[in-house]
């Protein structure tokens, strides 16, 4: 429950206000870390862990941002992300595909474009649709997707668009990784920052008042598949920014990259960050990067069961425990303990006032999953 | 109004388009009639189980698909090594009609009983929370996948049919295969029917009619809806294991397989409406015609359309959407 800040008790507004500058604090920090990256950490570690978890993370935090603002939980951003990056990889040269020769900041916005509109256009199909219906038609919108680009080899090569070129500001991300992990950290940071602004417009209040009681907001006059169609245009939006990004990183796209697994995956990391917090998005990529690059080496052979080659079972497994013990997913794990470690040092002091949790964001928790 | 009027208008041109189609040549009309019928009763197996799951205890399987799949690698193992049926012409034997009925048999309990643990151990305690559940079963889907990888390999595999059936059948004029449409239509037939009946007529479908209806009434009555729920589960996915014997004898047994039957089951239950057996024999037949007709008849003139036909599925379910949100036989939970 969302309290008003003048409703506080003093003992929890003092811890409140402890919890802000403990969280500004770890902000700077993080802040300096991720600023100074390339030189703290090797190239390898920066482009195989660190820009792949930015552009996982700004997939991720498109469906956070429908599921913990508007309620849907889609896993049709692979399809739109596939759109933009496969349109943006039509348009200029490469090996495969149409190569037209476009200019790669002019394909990129065109990419970003019609990867908006057909996630506008999906919205409205999708949005007089709720919860398990609204996931199993984003479901179908990737799926048909990628069955799509699978098919239809004039847009997407035989096998896949190779060698894309990129602006030449992000230059060969292979040999210099460096412009690129900038480019996806200012995309993030901006993402984010864009995203927690939205929240608290009339535009984002509508949507989080739809999330809550759709009948009651049809009710006072707001034209509810609306909102929800065009809150999907703007995850649409944020979803194409990941799929530019991501052909950039690879330089190249597939059909193989957007299929069922990558859309899964996507779901992965948002719930293992935690369907209800932005910043989950990245720790959730963050995790999932890391354990895709270290499990590859790491892990031993268990008959057939496990192995350096069981990434996906692996990650499954983790998906499967959080799911299981924390629908909050690792941010919501650490939400707890925070709230526990507060509780135990000011017990709630006037008697008959439940405790309540202070909340300093836009965003309430939802009820669980 | 107006989508209505529109929809009508596009299946008037559809209708006429493969009207015209069929004057040219109403041999290939009746083959591709036939394909998109067998695939039908395909999907409608698989996606009874799936409406099923759903129609009682609001528990959307995303692992439907695996099980599928695990079932035709169970049968494919079974057949191979207690038999030693294989598809090599040189060193296999033929397969009878005992070694493919009990791999069969065998293969489809196993999943009957796999679907039953999955239920009692993952999704019982979480009842009522359906995103929650769709998760787990998302979540036990990819490790299942990844498994089956493991054990069984990335090669397309078959399941040999009883070498003693006939390849094809002959009528009105062309020859068509035996298998796909005696055994495979035969079996979604005999299954509609029994299920129909055991819902509309049983004691067991009442309590499961008056279950999907009134949990909470029916438990009250002295019912054990928890073994209710069980065993809707378990007939659930025995009929995703038996679609998956059915469909790996017909078509193949492959990784891919899992996602691809659980996307069909999910169209299939979008346009017929989650939870309703009609609906998903319409949707069946609607998509299994859709996607025949579009391989065979998107081509104007020298234009060959037929690799966009993926998006003339994609086109029925937003038709479907656009006039009922709850799909045709859809109603609120």
């Amino acid at each position: 429950m969302s309290v008003a800040r003048s409703a506080t008790p003093p003992a929890a507004g003092l811890n409140g206000r402890g919890m802000r500058i403990t969280r500004w604090v770890a902000i700077g920090a993080l802040v300096l870390f991720l600023a100074g990256a390339p030189s703290i950490v090797d190239s390898f570690t920066l482009a195989q862990i660190l820009t792949k978890a930015l552009w996982l993370g700004i997939a991720a935090a498109s469906l956070i941002f429908l599921s913990s603002y508007g309620g849907m939980i889609s896993l049709g951003q692979t399809g739109i992300y596939a759109v933009a990056g496969f349109t943006m990889a039509n348009l200029v040269n490469a090996a495969g595909g149409k190569h037209l020769g476009w200019d790669p900041v002019a394909a990129t916005a065109a990419g970003i474009v019609v990867a908006t509109v057909f996630g506008v256009l999906c919205g409205a199909i999708a949005s007089r649709s709720y919860g398990i219906y609204f996931l199993m038609i984003t479901l179908a919108i990737s799926v048909i997707v990628f069955y799509f680009f699978a098919q239809v080899t004039t847009l997407s090569g035989y096998g896949g668009i190779r060698s894309v070129t990129s602006p030449g500001l992000i230059g060969n991300p292979i040999l210099n990784p460096v412009p690129l992990y900038y480019v996806a950290l200012v995309a993030s940071v901006l993402i984010f920052l864009g995203i927690r602004y939205l929240a608290r417009t009339p535009f984002g209040l509508a949507l989080q008042g739809i999330r809550d009681d759709p009948a009651r907001m049809q009710a006072l006059g707001y034209n509810v598949p609306l909102h929800r169609a065009l809150a999907f245009g703007v995850g649409a939006f944020v979803a194409s920014i990941a799929g530019i990004l991501s052909v950039w990183y690879t330089t190249q796209i597939s059909p193989g990259g957007i299929n069922v697994t990558q859309t899964i995956n996507i779901l992965i990391i948002a719930v293992v960050g935690g369907l209800y917090r932005l910043e989950g998005a990245w720790i959730g990529a963050l995790v999932f990067s890391t354990i895709d690059n270290y499990s590859r080496v790491w892990m031993p052979n268990v008959g057939d069961w496990l192995g350096p080659d069981r990434f996906e079972t692996i990650i499954g497994v983790i998906f499967l425990v959080i799911v299981l013990a924390s629908p909050g997913g690792l941010v919501g794990i650490w939400e707890s303990l925070w709230d526990r470690r507060k509780r135990r040092l000011a017990p709630i002091s006037a008697p008959g006032i439940p405790a309540m949790e202070v909340v300093d964001d836009a965003v309430d928790h939802p009820a669980a999953v | 109004m107006a989508p209505r009027i529109l929809l009508g208008l596009l299946g008037l041109a559809v209708v006429a388009w493969i009207g015209n189609k069929a004057g040219q040549d109403m041999r290939i009309f009746w083959i591709v009639t036939l394909n998109g019928l067998t695939l039908a009763a395909l999907f409608f197996v698989v996606a009874a189980g799936f409406t099923l799951i759903f129609g009682l205890m609001r528990v959307v399987n995303m692992a439907h698909g695996s099980l599928y799949l695990l079932a035709g690698y169970i049968a494919f193992t079974l057949q191979g090594n207690w038999y030693g049926v294989s598809s090599n012409l040189l060193s296999g034997t033929p397969a009878t009609v005992v070694s493919w009925i009990v791999p069969l048999v065998i293969a489809t309990i196993v999943i009957g009983l796999a679907g039953v643990f999955m239920q009692q151990v993952f999704l019982r305690w979480n009842q009522g929370q359906d995103l929650r559940q769709a998760l787990i079963t998302i979540a036990i889907s990819v490790i299942l996948a990844d498994q089956m990888v493991a054990h069984f390999g990335g090669i397309a595999e078959s399941i040999q049919q009883p070498a003693v059936w006939p390849d094809s059948v002959s009528f009105l004029g062309i020859r068509y295969g035996f298998f796909r449409l005696v055994v495979v239509v035969g079996a979604a037939v005999v299954i509609g029917a029994l299920l129909f009946l055991a819902i509309k007529r049983t004691r067991f479908g009442m309590i499961i009619r008056a279950g999907v209806d009134d949990r909470a009434m029916v438990s009250a009555l002295g019912v054990n809806i928890q073994l209710v729920f069980a065993g809707a589960f378990f007939i659930g996915a025995l009929l995703a294991g038996l679609a998956g014997v059915l469909g790996g004898t017909m078509i193949a047994v492959q990784p891919g397989n899992d996602s691809a039957f659980l996307l069909d089951s999910l169209i299939v239950v979008i346009i017929g409406g989650m939870g309703s057996l009609g609906g998903a024999a319409i949707g069946s037949v609607a998509l299994g015609l859709v996607n025949s007709y579009a391989d065979v008849y998107l081509k104007f003139g020298t234009n060959d359309f037929t690799n966009y036909a993926i998006l003339l599925t994609f086109i029925l379910v937003v038709a479907v959407l656009a006039v009922r949100p709850l799909g045709l036989f859809g109603r609120p939970a």
